[in-house]
């Protein structure tokens, strides 16, 4: 939901805040489900994922979140996919060149990761996505790699 | 199969010879030369045909001859067809020149660019740009579908991967890697102004050696975000060549300003332009005012002059502004 994820990079710290405290709880919980039920739930926590992070932040499900690291704003509704920062095409008004009527995705990232604590993360080089990851849960492939949830 | 002995020079065979390695560069081209030896470099843009005559490309190359140390060769650009910048680059460097090839991640994914790069670096292609691309949109296929595999910032560590540790992304080893002079674009005029700064950086970390921006028009602005560059530290890791263009008229120029991305043209040149007698005269000498204001700037190594459908003013311009001083870059009219 556009609206949604306006308010996420705008409010990236409190969302930031949120993640933080929140992300280890689920990321071991999503661990021992996967070790008691041996990836018979994935589909309908995939599901879930979808659901949560496609109202919050327009999630297109690429299975690479990297949200913590661009200022809440997902980058995969950027029409380019752009993963480490805005094209040259953006408009006077800070709007998208391709969908006028859209805020850039990556101003929006700018600006929401200047309001985080971690404002470097924004600087880390993300290479493109694994497109073999697509439609898959992020949360379940890094619990299973124990890292954290990006 | 084992080739024929007799026939072994066919297969051998270099359109175009490289130079000799030089200690500290990283490829063996004319371009990086031109920039490590402290000149001021001088490179413009050609468009390529629409055409399978390859005169074409000569011809239009022949007129920067003397006056442009390389020659950017655009990927379709503005979403628009034309012959593909990787054989225009190996036609170019066939007969010497320096071209620039530049690579818009709109059009192909990573696998026809892994191909590509060692397709330019077998015909002697030494530099290459890498851009995010115009969206399909702005071009003559607006239908066509947009690729983006790769963003610039992912292609610049492509690139260098490839270069650097001699294997293609999946990890498998290239023997005789591609030694491409890497550059990228940026433009520091449209949002997020204040980021663009955090956004070159973190090009030139990824592994960006050369920088060309998008048209330079707004000097106040560009000084204000090289004096940035320098303070970070920037201007030592990479050169940077700002864009500098032609307006025919205050009519193209509002055009350009309306339609095509990312282009800012300030109100003062709209001013001059207006008032002007002979509008695409005055465009011309706006354009070679901007290369001698650009080369006062700490930081700046060189200007890249984008004059499309003014190809051939851009010797003139060159010349009027004596940004080069005495020095005459090569041409193939130099050698044969």
């Amino acid at each position: 939901m556009y609206r949604a994820r306006l308010f996420a990079s705008r409010h990236a710290r409190a969302y930031e805040v949120i993640y933080n405290a929140t992300s280890p709880v689920i990321l071991s919980t999503l661990n021992i489900i996967n070790k008691l039920t041996k990836g018979k739930l994935d589909k309908p926590i995939t599901w879930s994922e979808k659901i949560v992070k496609g109202f919050l932040f327009d999630c297109q499900m690429c299975g690479n979140c990297v949200l913590s690291s661009t200022g809440m704003a997902c980058p995969m509704n950027c029409p380019k996919t752009l993963r480490n920062g805005p094209c040259g095409g953006v408009r006077a008004n800070g709007n998208c060149e391709v969908k006028p009527e859209m805020k850039c995705v990556w101003v929006e990232a700018w600006s929401g990761s200047e309001k985080m604590k971690n404002n470097l993360a924004i600087q880390e080089i993300q290479f493109a996505v694994d497109h073999s990851h697509r439609g898959s849960s992020a949360w379940i492939r890094l619990a299973k790699e124990d890292k954290q949830i990006t | 199969m084992s080739i024929p002995e007799t026939n072994n020079q066919a297969y051998t065979y270099h359109p175009g010879e490289l130079l000799p390695g030089l200690e500290g560069h990283i490829s063996r081209g004319r371009f990086e030369r031109v920039l490590r030896n402290g000149d001021f470099a001088v490179t413009a843009e050609l468009a390529p045909p629409d055409s399978t005559d390859r005169n074409e490309v000569f011809e239009q190359a022949a007129l920067f001859d003397g006056f442009v140390d390389a020659i950017n060769a655009t990927d379709g650009s503005g979403a628009n067809c034309h012959m593909s910048s990787v054989v225009v680059c190996a036609l170019l460097s066939y007969i010497g020149y320096s071209p620039i090839m530049q690579i818009s991640c709109r059009d192909r994914n990573r696998i026809a660019i892994q191909g590509d790069l060692l397709g330019a670096g077998a015909l002697s292609v030494c530099n290459v740009l890498a851009l995010t691309g115009d969206d399909v949109s702005a071009g003559d296929h607006p239908e066509a579908k947009r690729v983006f595999d790769l963003d610039s910032i992912s292609l610049i560590t492509l690139i260098k991967q490839i270069r650097d540790e001699g294997s293609f992304l999946s990890g498998r080893t290239i023997t005789n890697p591609p030694q491409m002079f890497v550059g990228t674009s940026i433009n520091p005029f449209v949002p997020p102004v204040e980021s663009r700064i955090l956004q070159l950086e973190k090009k030139i970390n990824a592994g960006a050696d050369f920088i060309q921006t998008q048209y330079c028009f707004d000097m106040p602005m560009f000084k204000d975000f090289m004096s940035k560059a320098v303070d970070k530290g920037l201007t030592e890791k990479a050169f940077f060549l700002p864009g500098v263009g032609t307006l025919a008229s205050a009519r193209t120029a509002r055009w350009i300003k309306n339609n095509v991305p990312g282009v800012h043209i300030p109100d003062s040149i709209f001013k001059r332009l207006e008032g002007a007698q002979d509008q695409k005269k005055e465009g011309q000498k706006i354009c070679t005012e901007l290369m001698q204001q650009v080369k006062e700037i700490e930081g700046v190594s060189g200007v890249h002059v984008m004059a499309y459908k003014q190809e051939e003013c851009v010797a003139q311009m060159v010349q009027d502004s004596g940004v080069l001083g005495d020095r005459k870059p090569w041409s193939p009219k130099d050698e044969y």
